[in-house]
């Protein structure tokens, strides 16, 4: 039984300035759900693209050895023929296409020299319905909630003969009954002969599926657990990935709010223009000072639209309804005049709203602020070195200087650089959505820190989050929204998840 | 043996910023020769400069067009006839010259917040817009010559901005035959621009930040200061410097300038970098489209009348190709069609290149066939430079 399916000995990557792997040595054991854990930047992304020949042979040290062979893959689809799949951190998938054309890009069936898009369509409803997603495969892509084209990804993966399924951070933008689902996906392909590898920041998802899980730190290999032996659990996972313990993932706070409203919407409607629908109703809420107030609910229950069309409603919703800040009844029609008004919104989206992944730190640290650092319209560039240095070190960011680029950042890094961005408003109310997607245990307990010295200062916070235990841990108040609408609002001592969930989906 | 390190080391990180540069330079001791020197000639540069300058120009506007990832078409033949129109203020409405340039700017401006219309409010995209733009300058361009033919302009402060040359002190009778207030605008310019490095090391230093090592940066000072000095030296042989340069190195300081100490310029790139992050960051995309597009349109005609004057008349078919020209200088000097990269001094380097090119070859008596297709080599040796060194750098 315990065949070695794959060997990974001495690996070593570096990128300028950064050696990103260090004589890394992973082996993974034919049908076990194998998952890699570490901090951000530890170097998982990187060793599964070495696997996967993102980074060719030669560009790195080490060898690859595959079903018993020696590899030197040149390119993705050697290994994709040799039986590799990989989902990356980020979606691949084209928007403006098709699920079934996305599904068989790149391996189209064919009759003769044209495309059989019956046979497409018809193999792609086989494939949905193997991950168990219940979707029209003819519509675009882009109308999709990330958690389907999270699992349409798997589909595209499974769509050729795969022995070995790499997920680098799947449930990272998932709820909790998709990550569910996926999980059981994952069993349901181990008794199919299908070996994965499983990358994770969510460490109990990881304890509930994991045969054996190697943690890496720092581009080394800590250590490899094995779960029969009854090696993995939390306490063990947090140790070996930060090198230190961490006994309560959620800080306590002092109760630091004042009895005023800082924050308030009334009877506000949305309705979207390129839906033709309202997307939001009669929704009320209020934020007071010092407060964190979550957002809770389901995946497309509206609550990034909801934060759009109070950020100055960047996506020209037509909106209705009353909005008071500090006091004032404001009337934001562009972004620039909700950070004007004391408002900041760090998106869930990193990478397609959030950041400029061209340029540099520094440049997208500074960028909602940017008068802040400048005189008469110039910029001070000394100053822009010398508080992005600042928010570098306090948020932890790894990286050789303030002046790599965005892209070269890992993904948690790259969430840490977003919510430095939004921090250097220095805003009243600041708007959190899923703040801690793709973070480690470390950084987000930083994150929650930071959280908690925020509204000790003053600030109120507005978190929007799918994780429960998070919501649970941090807040102060709690509105479910449910399909547009708010379906229940509790306070932290009677907030449960069970009750979280019913309202969520009733 | 550290220092030649550090030459080196700072060659490497760099070489993707002055690689266009040492093309430039390359192409330069080529011509000079395989001609014998009559390339390098201050008569010859001087012609070339004032040969490039109304393409150097709107390279300059077409560089940030293209990092905010759209495309203008119209601006040769808003050239010309932006061009044309000066020449009948001039010559049939009798309008002073003072009167005539800003008159003629402004209308360039309006011309380009009109595509931005177009492009930023209808969401027509760029290329469409400025064809259609394209169009219309074109046969308005013929339309207003049409009774006339060829305009001739007679106004000779007009005709000096293409032709004529900054005027010189009295020979003293120290060095004759060189122009001496450009030799000492040079040296002026040398001791701003050591001026300027020292003061921004100093302010580096008070911040406690990394300066580069004292022999690298006299090395750096040492390298520009000379470079200025003999380019001035090579144009002081020769009349002295033009209006024209005058003009090209004004816009591109200025341009230079914004695009990458003001807020402004950040926004720019950002707006290119990643158009909806930007608007979330409280940039208005729309905004910003109509400046770069309103320049655009200025550069337009600041590029139509350094032709019109230098032709010292309007004709017909002004600007043909202009926006080709300038689009082709901007891509050798490095900007990328997927927006939020390129740099105003590349695109002028860019400019310079293909403009080397031409006058180069034409010494050499090549045929013009030739000098298109090895133009349309070089174009595609420097984006191939460009996607290489970029993955590279990844
Ligand atoms: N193309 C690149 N250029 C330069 N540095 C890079 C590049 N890609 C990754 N790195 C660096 O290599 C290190 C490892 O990155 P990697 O993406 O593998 O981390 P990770 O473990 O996947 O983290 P996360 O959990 O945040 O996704 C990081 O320090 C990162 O900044
Ligand atoms: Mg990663």
């Amino acid at each position: 039984m315990d065949k070695t399916i794959l060997e990974m000995q001495h690996i070593t990557k570096e990128f300028p300035g950064v050696r990103a792997l260090d004589d890394v040595c992973f082996s993974v054991t034919d049908k076990e759900i194998h998952c890699l854990v570490g901090e951000n930047g530890a170097g998982k992304s990187t060793l599964m693209k070495v696997l996967s020949g993102v980074y060719p042979h030669g560009d790195y040290e080490g060898e690859i050895i595959f079903n018993g062979t020696v590899q030197k893959y040149s390119n993705i689809s050697d290994s994709k023929k040799a039986g590799i799949a990989i989902i990356y951190q980020e979606l691949a998938l084209i928007p403006e296409l098709t699920v079934y054309e996305n599904i068989f890009l790149g391996h189209e069936i064919k009759s003769g020299l044209v495309i059989d898009w019956n046979e497409t369509i018809q193999k792609a409803t086989q494939m949905l319905k193997k991950v168990g997603l219940d979707v029209n495969p003819t519509v675009k892509v882009k109308e999709l909630g990330l958690g389907k084209q999270q699992l349409i990804e798997i589909a595209k993966a499974l769509s050729v003969d795969v022995k070995l399924l790499i997920l680098d951070e799947p449930t990272s933008a998932l709820n909790e009954t998709d990550s569910e689902n996926l999980m059981k996906l994952l069993r349901d392909l181990k008794k199919h002969g299908v070996t994965s590898v499983l990358i994770s920041h969510k460490l109990k998802e990881v304890i509930g599926i994991a045969d054996r899980v190697t943690v890496l730190r720092d581009g080394r290999t800590i250590c490899t657990l094995d779960a029969q032996k009854g090696e993995v659990s939390e306490n063990i996972l947090i140790k070996h990935m930060v090198g230190r313990e961490i006994n309560n993932v959620y800080p306590k706070r002092k109760s630091t709010i004042v009895d005023a409203n800082v924050f308030e919407v009334k009877d506000w409607h949305v309705y979207d223009p390129k839906v033709g629908r309202e997307i939001l109703k009669n929704i009320n809420l209020n934020v007071r000072k010092g407060e964190i107030v979550s957002l809770a609910g389901l995946m497309g229950s509206g609550r990034t639209e909801l934060a759009l069309s109070l950020f100055g409603n960047p996506r020209k919703y037509r909106v209705n309804g009353e909005m008071v800040v500090s006091g004032k009844q404001v009337h934001l029609t562009h972004p620039e005049h909700a950070i004007k008004a004391g408002l900041a919104y760090v998106t869930e989206d990193r990478k397609g709203n959030g950041l400029i992944l061209i340029q540099d730190i520094k440049q997208n640290i500074t960028l909602a602020n940017l008068r802040a650092i400048a005189e008469n319209g110039v910029v001070n560039s000394n100053e822009e070195v010398v508080a992005s240095k600042e928010y570098k070190n306090s948020l932890n960011i790894k990286t050789p200087s303030i002046e790599q680029k965005v892209l070269n950042l890992s993904g948690g890094n790259q969430q840490k650089v977003s919510v430095a961005k939004w921090l250097f408003v220095h805003p009243q109310i600041l708007i959190l959505d899923e703040p801690t997607r793709g973070i480690d245990v470390g950084a987000k307990y930083e994150i929650y820190m930071i959280m908690n010295k925020l509204v000790e200062q003053g600030m109120s916070i507005i978190m929007i989050s799918s994780e429960l235990p998070e919501i649970l841990g941090m807040s102060d108040r709690i509105y479910v929204v449910s399909s547009g609408r708010i379906a229940g609002e509790l306070s932290a001592n009677e907030a449960t998840q069970e009750r979280i969930m019913q309202l969520a989906t009733d | 043996m550290a220092f030649i390190k550090n030459v080196q080391k700072t060659i490497k990180e760099n070489i993707r910023d002055y690689g266009m540069f040492i093309a430039l330079f390359a192409i330069m001791i080529f011509f000079t020769i395989t001609t014998k020197g009559i390339f390098i000639s201050p008569r010859n540069i001087s012609n070339l400069v004032n040969q490039t300058g109304y393409i150097a120009v709107l390279a300059v506007g077409m560089t940030l067009v293209i990092v905010i990832r759209h495309i203008d078409l119209s601006v040769g033949f808003l050239a010309g006839f932006m061009g044309a129109i000066s020449a009948i203020a001039m010559v049939s409405w009798h309008l002073p010259v003072g009167v005539v340039i800003p008159l003629v700017l402004i209308l360039g401006i309006l011309a380009g917040l009109l595509t931005a219309f177009l492009v930023a409010k209808l969401g027509i995209p760029a290329f469409v817009a400025s064809l259609a733009g394209w169009l219309i300058y074109r046969g308005a361009l013929l339309l207003v010559t049409l009774k006339t033919g060829t305009i001739i302009i007679p106004n000779a402060t007009y005709n000096a901005i293409g032709n004529g040359y900054i005027p010189d002190i009295p020979d003293i009778g120290i060095l004759p035959g060189a122009h001496k207030v450009t030799l000492l605008l040079g040296i002026l310019a040398v001791i701003f621009f050591v001026i300027g490095e020292i003061k921004n090391r100093e302010k580096k230093k008070a911040y406690d930040f990394e300066v580069s090592s004292m022999d690298m940066f006299i090395m750096k000072m040492i390298f520009v200061s000379a470079l200025i000095m003999a380019v001035t030296w090579v144009l002081a042989g020769y009349n002295g410097l033009s209006w024209t340069f005058v003009i090209v190195l004004v816009v591109t300081l200025v341009y230079h300038f914004i695009s990458t100490q003001t807020v402004l310029g950040r926004y720019i790139y950002a707006v290119g970098g990643n158009p909806e992050a930007a608007e979330l960051s409280g940039i208005n995309v729309k905004t910003i489209t109509y400046i770069v597009f309103g320049s655009m349109g200025m550069l337009s005609a600041l590029s139509g009348i350094l032709y019109t004057s230098r032709l010292q008349s309007a004709t017909t078919i002004a600007g043909q190709l202009f926006e080709m020209d300038a689009i082709a200088a901007a891509y050798v000097g490095g900007v990328s069609a997927s927006g939020g990269v390129g740099r105003v001094t590349g695109s002028i380097i860019g400019a310079f290149v293909m403009m080397s090119l031409t006058s180069g070859m034409n010494l050499m008596t090549i045929d013009i066939s030739s000098q298109y297709i090895v133009k349309g080599a070089v174009l595609a040796a420097a984006v191939i430079f460009d996607v290489a060194t970029r993955n590279r750098s990844k």
